[in-house]
């Protein structure tokens, strides 16, 4: 299980992001934390890897434990060999590699004798990449980048992991095969955690919801109830109606706005 | 005909030791973004170690050259451990005048080992050479030489494709976020490229004293016509240094042989100028190289 408590982040020293986020993964479950731009959930899986001080920034208060053990000091090939696996925000795979050389990164710090099973594991979850596995990466289009990015994250066995906005940039139809993979994929035992802007999507495969708004938590429910509640069903529409008229975005914008402060 | 032939022969056994000196400068520059101005001092120390192995220590030459290889390797780790870790961060500049700085360090150090007279390399092959169709001489170094190269660049090369660390280090070059996140230790990636170009010295090294010439400090002055080499062929290419090599050594050596009886209102030693007007020429026309990337200029 993982357990946020009161984290605050700071980057430069000086610009405060986190302000007290308190959030919690149970073992096993499905985790959705959602909110607008900016609003600090890269942030926050930064802080779980170690991959702030990649970016200047450093946890100033608060604690993050996996299993009751503080990690929130450790730098971040250590977070991955506690068991943390992430895909991050824009996929980031290695378009000069083949598609193999990609999943054997992803197993660095895996044993090596189980290397050759999680490729067939991964193989067999994303057959388009198994027909292509000899290729460079960076041939594959947006959605099976974001497979191989997620195939990467599986090689090392992760108990827990994190997907920063998975959806991002997709056509609707990839974004439900997506949706299904990690549904599949948590079934299989990982807990996850899924930062989204997709509240739709999000929602509809977790158990608990985390909405983040400007560095705090403005939201905290079953994820149930939060697809019920009419501030969030605005919240979502606003964004599932994302690249229709820009007019209606600003709109849409302004009101999720007014909601959330 | 018969120089012909014998030249080109000296020019790919010359610039078989070039490829080799910029695989090691291209694969620092590639997994740590440095350039690496010290490698010639790291080739004269490697040249002084498998001496000594060789006359000091009584090792067969043979045995003498991997030690050798083994203790460049952990100078280049270590070089990288005490003077570059802390530039991580810092602009390209200051990290590539830092490598400036351990070139003399490490060449006041090599000229102390090495003493004023000129040293053997302990090769077996000296003068010996090839008769080919009669009178065409192949010296048998060159021989050597060529061969080294090529099963360094294969090693090399299959060690980047094939093997754990090696696709680290990739990843490190390509992405050093991402790969952190994979849970690449990034500065001991560092350090290993750093001790590859270390031993890459060190095999160049053999052959800077090999084939019956000796060597002495300022011999080290060599190996900065992989330079030349590697901005022909890319900085951050691996097949670029390796054909970059072999063109500036037989350009070199051509010339040698030619311009004086073509050419003679070049002057003397034109051919040791040649490299770096093949360089700046490069640089005019196609600064990235023959198979460099072209954003690389803009660093
Ligand atoms: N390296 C940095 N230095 C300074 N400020 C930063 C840095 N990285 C992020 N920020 C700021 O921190 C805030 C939160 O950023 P973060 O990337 O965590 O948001 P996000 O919720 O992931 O947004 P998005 O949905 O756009 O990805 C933003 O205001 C951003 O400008
Ligand atoms: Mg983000």
């Amino acid at each position: 299980m993982l357990t946020i408590e009161g984290l605050e982040v700071v980057y430069e020293d000086v610009i405060l992001v986190l302000k007290g986020v308190s959030i919690e993964v149970p073992d096993g479950s499905i985790v959705a934390l959602l909110g607008a731009n900016g609003a600090g959930k890269t942030t926050v899986l930064r802080a779980i890897t170690g991959l702030l001080d990649v970016h200047r920034g450093s946890v100033r208060k608060g604690s993050i434990k996996l299993d009751g053990t503080p990690i929130h000091h450790l730098d971040a090939p250590a977070t991955v060999a506690a068991g943390i696996g992430q895909v991050m925000e824009g996929r980031r795979i290695f378009i000069d590699f083949t598609i193999d050389e990609n999943l054997r990164i992803g197993a660095h710090t895996a044993d090596r004798g189980s290397i050759d099973a999680n490729l067939d594991r991964i193989y067999t979850l994303f057959p388009i990449l198994a027909e292509r596995r000899k290729q460079l990466a960076g041939y594959l289009s947006g959605g099976e980048q974001q497979m191989l990015a997620i195939g990467r994250a599986l090689m090392a066995e992760p108990k827990l992991l994190l997907l920063d906005e998975p959806s991002l940039g997709l056509a609707p139809l990839i974004v439900q095969q997506i949706r299904d993979l990690i549904v599949e994929i948590n079934q299989q035992g990982t807990s996850v955690l899924l930062v989204e802007q997709n509240a739709n999507m999000a929602l509809s495969i977790s158990e608990h919801g985390y909405i983040l708004e400007t560095g705090k938590v403005v939201m905290d429910k079953p994820a149930a109830i939060l697809r019920e509640d009419d501030d969030v069903r605005e919240f979502y529409l606003g964004l599932r109606e994302e690249g229709a008229a820009s007019f209606r975005d600003v709109k849409h914008y302004k009101r999720r706005k007014r909601w959330l402060s | 005909m018969e120089a012909l032939i014998e030249s080109i022969a000296r020019g790919l056994g010359q610039g078989s030791v070039y490829a080799m000196l910029g695989l090691g400068f291209v694969i620092v520059y590639k997994g740590t973004d440095v350039v690496n101005f010290a490698q010639p001092a790291l080739m004269i120390l490697g040249a002084f170690f498998v001496s000594w192995f060789t006359f000091d220590a009584g090792l067969p030459f043979f045995a003498a050259v991997p030690v050798a290889m083994v203790a460049a390797a952990l100078l280049g780790a270590a070089i990288e451990r005490v003077a570059l870790r802390p530039m991580v961060g810092q602009p390209v500049f200051s990290a590539a005048m830092v490598t400036v700085g351990v070139f003399f360090a490490l060449l006041t150090i090599a000229t102390r080992l090495i003493g004023t007279d000129i040293r053997r390399a302990g090769d077996p092959w000296g003068l010996n050479a090839f008769v080919f169709a009669d009178s065409i001489q192949v010296f048998q170094v060159d021989v050597a030489k060529v061969v080294t190269a090529l099963l360094a660049f294969l090693a090399v090369g299959a060690y980047f494709k094939y093997s754990r660390s090696g696709l680290a280090i990739r990843a490190t070059a390509s992405d050093q976020e991402t790969a952190l996140a994979q849970g690449v230790k990034v500065g001991r990636m560092f350090g290993l490229s750093w001790a590859l170009a270390g031993a890459l010295g060190a095999l160049a090294g053999v052959f800077i004293g090999a084939g019956g010439v000796g060597f002495e400090p300022i011999s080290a002055l060599i190996a900065l016509k992989a330079l030349p080499a590697i901005i022909l062929g890319g900085l951050d290419s691996i097949k670029g240094a390796l054909i970059g090599g072999l063109i500036i050594g037989v350009i070199e050596s051509l010339s040698r042989t030619y311009q004086p009886g073509l050419a003679p209102w070049l002057g003397a030693n034109f051919d040791q100028v040649v490299p770096y007007l093949v360089m700046l020429i490069v640089l005019m026309i196609r600064p990235y190289g023959l198979f460099g990337t072209p954003e690389i200029e803009r660093v």
